[in-house]
């Protein structure tokens, strides 16, 4: 039973230097911990790089960069090339992105700006709800509803308007004097399925994670400054574009890159609405492949040089969002350098 | 001495296992028969009290699994080369016998109404043959009246035994497939959609107005999707039916076959439909695990004489009685456990 009165000085600074050595060692633990939790992400990615890089050795040691060009992929010869794949990867995550940015743009914004309080949070809650939806759920709803959907509704309408073989044969305006909208329109195949749809059932996957990135960012705007603007006579768009969008920009395009990341790698949706046929075509209404859907399509029988062709593939995926990561840093860097002209 | 300890080794093992109850065996592979294996070790297991764990990976996995020794069996729809099997001290039998039909999606026919042959699915799939009103088809089929149309081929976009015997089929039947696009769980398409699994196929040929695609015949009868008859190699035109695949079963010509390494499309019996299919099991000669490997074979001996009820009642069919005396004659020349 003693009291801090009864202690005397000396006593008192060699505890206080006891408890700063401790307090200098937990820290210096705290720090250590915190680094190994960060290494984790590190040693993960490397690893995982450096595993579908030896895994594709062989791939990449046969065919070299032809590997990156060739749009063959023949099990039977042996020949494997990844154009193919990677430009439906990156197809199917453009389209998504076009579509899914704006559509997450307005949903984010109702929610924050123009929804009644009362409305708020019972939509909040469903976009997360939606963004734990399993992909193969989507993939199921893409081949057994939506691709039906577009083979009745939608592509008919697009081949006939925007196509250059129509199957009346007339071409109409668009094709006609626009080049090159023709040929992205084309279909030989009567099918719902394809790189468009693809890009659509991606979308949608994607948007939850967009707008809930969004909607927690725009809320995070000083009420002041907004309601400045709005005392200065702004409307809302105003206000939105002005004061909203350049508050938010860096983690608004985070978040725009969370949904990016998820297209690109997206696997079991895409397996099954895409067509899975290995061939280069610049209409968006043909088959195509993607790196995932590949992988996931033939790695489980695939045996030898396939199987390596697979690992080069998977290998490549990193390699095609970092660059499409690195892009976007870059972009984003010329954004910020204009800031304030 | 030695007969004597061996003797009570036995005991001591039919007693150990006896008392353990139960013995799991594990195996992997091939998915196109895991719905009898599992039907089988189900009932198997109520007699017995041994489990059998089988994990429907894919043949490629089950045959890598199997070398790596850490399954008792593994199972395959692409039988192993001899080499393969002379390598690793493996063996293999074939189980049970299924078919592959192909399935069309052309308005107002019903299934079995439209007649194929071999060359003529070949040119179809090889997008040589494009349009429904095609004379090659109307000569097949006289009397028939198919609607015109565009044709368009449904093919599987995963590695898989149907695919494999499909294409195999293709390539006896058309030298320019077998010089072009070759046999294996997944080619290069000359043309057409990609379906994934039995599903995916039968889906997109149900979507998509003049498809023609292929899936197993179980699949095809469960789903009511719209097959054909196809011509055999002994020129007779068939309905796809358990007949046909136990007559291709048959007569394909497993006697001068080692290993059983024979697949066995085309078969050529009177009554054999062209496209069957099996599964080839594949297991050690000389065990890694005596015990295991004994419970395995007391399965598949069980199921090869006792399990064709079971194996009818999904669609698949027996392996005839010659066949299976053959697979017993070949447990007990190769296989050190019998």
């Amino acid at each position: 039973m003693s009291s801090p009165s009864m202690v005397n000085a000396p006593t008192l600074t060699a505890d206080m230097a006891a408890r700063n050595r401790r307090d200098a060692r937990n820290d210096r633990l705290f720090a250590w911990l915190l680094a190994a939790c960060g290494m984790i992400v590190l040693v993960t990615l490397v690893g995982a790089a450096g595993s579908t890089l030896w895994g594709g050795r062989e791939a990449f040691a046969k065919f070299g960069w032809h590997f990156l060009v060739s749009t063959e992929w023949d099990p039977g010869t042996d020949t494997y090339g990844a154009l193919v794949p990677i430009f439906g990867t990156v197809v199917t995550a453009l389209i998504a992105l076009v579509i899914a940015v704006p559509v997450s743009f307005g949903i984010s914004l109702f929610l924050t700006e123009v929804a009644p309080n009362w409305l708020r949070s019972p939509v909040g809650s469903a976009i997360e709800l939606l963004a734990g939806i399993p992909s193969i759920i989507y993939g199921m709803w893409g081949l057994f509803i939506f691709s039906p959907f577009m083979s009745a509704h939608v592509k008919p309408w697009l081949v006939n308007y925007m196509s250059t073989q129509p199957d009346d044969g007339k071409v109409a305006w668009i094709p006609a004097h626009v080049p090159f909208i023709g040929k992205v329109f084309t279909s030989q195949y009567p099918f719902g399925g394809g790189v468009l749809t693809a890009g659509i059932v991606l979308a949608i996957m994607v948007i939850p994670f967009i707008s809930s990135v969004m909607r927690e960012v725009f809320q995070t705007v000083p009420t002041r400054l907004k309601e400045s603007a709005y005392a200065l006579g702004s409307s809302t768009w105003e206000v939105v574009w002005d004061i909203v969008l350049p508050y938010t920009r860096s983690a608004v395009i985070g978040g725009v890159f969370l949904g990016l990341g998820r297209a690109l790698g997206e696997t079991m949706a895409v397996a099954f609405v895409l067509g899975n046929a290995f061939q280069l075509s610049a209409s968006l209404l043909e088959p195509g492949s993607s790196i995932a859907s590949a992988i996931a399509n033939q790695f489980s029988e695939a045996v030898g040089l396939q199987k390596s062709a697979l690992m080069a593939l998977a290998f490549l995926l990193f390699v095609v969002t970092f660059i499409v990561l690195l892009i976007a840093r870059l972009m984003l860097r010329r954004l910020a350098s204009k800031e304030g002209r | 001495m030695f007969a004597k300890s061996r003797i009570a080794a036995i005991i001591a093992a039919s007693l150990f296992s006896l008392a353990a109850q139960a013995t799991d065996i594990t195996g992997a592979g091939s998915s196109f028969v895991y719905p009898v294996l599992s039907k089988w070790s189900a009932t198997y297991a109520e007699k017995t009290g041994n489990k059998l764990n089988y994990q429907s990976v894919g043949s490629g996995a089950g045959i890598a699994q199997i070398k790596e020794g850490t399954i008792d069996f593994g199972a395959s729809d692409a039988p192993l080369k001899a080499e393969d099997l002379a390598q690793f001290g493996l063996g293999q039998f074939p189980v049970v016998v299924g078919g592959i039909v192909p399935v069309v999606n052309i308005t107002g026919l019903t299934p079995g109404q439209l007649k194929l042959d071999g060359p003529t699915l070949a040119a179809i799939f090889m997008g040589k043959i494009v349009r429904w009103e095609d004379p090659a088809i109307a000569a097949l089929n006289p009397g028939l009246k198919i609607p015109s149309g565009k044709i368009t081929v449904v093919h599987r976009s995963d590695g898989s035994g149907t695919s494999f015997n499909f294409t195999n089929y293709l390539s006896k039947v058309s030298p320019e497939w077998a010089a072009q696009v070759k046999f294996g769980t997944a080619v290069d398409w000359p043309t057409g959609v990609g379906g994934k699994g039995n599903e995916g196929v039968s889906q997109y040929v149900r979507q998509i107005p003049g498809s023609i695609g292929y899936v197993e015949y179980a699949y095809a009868i469960k789903n009511k999707i719209t097959w054909t008859q196809l011509k055999n190699a002994a020129g007779n035109f068939l309905q796809p039916d358990a007949k046909g695949f136990a007559a291709a079963a048959a007569t394909a010509d497993w006697k001068s076959s080692k290993d059983f390494n024979l697949i066995m499309t085309n078969a050529p019996g009177a009554d054999a439909w062209p496209i069957t299919a099996t599964t080839w099991v594949i297991m050690y000669k000389k065990p890694k695990n005596a015990e295991h490997t004994k419970v395995a074979f007391d399965f598949f001996k069980w199921s090869l004489e006792q399990g064709q009820a079971q194996a009818a009642s999904l669609d698949y069919v027996a392996l005839p009685a010659p066949l299976v005396q053959q697979i017993e004659a070949y447990w007990a020349s190769d296989f050190a456990t019998k």
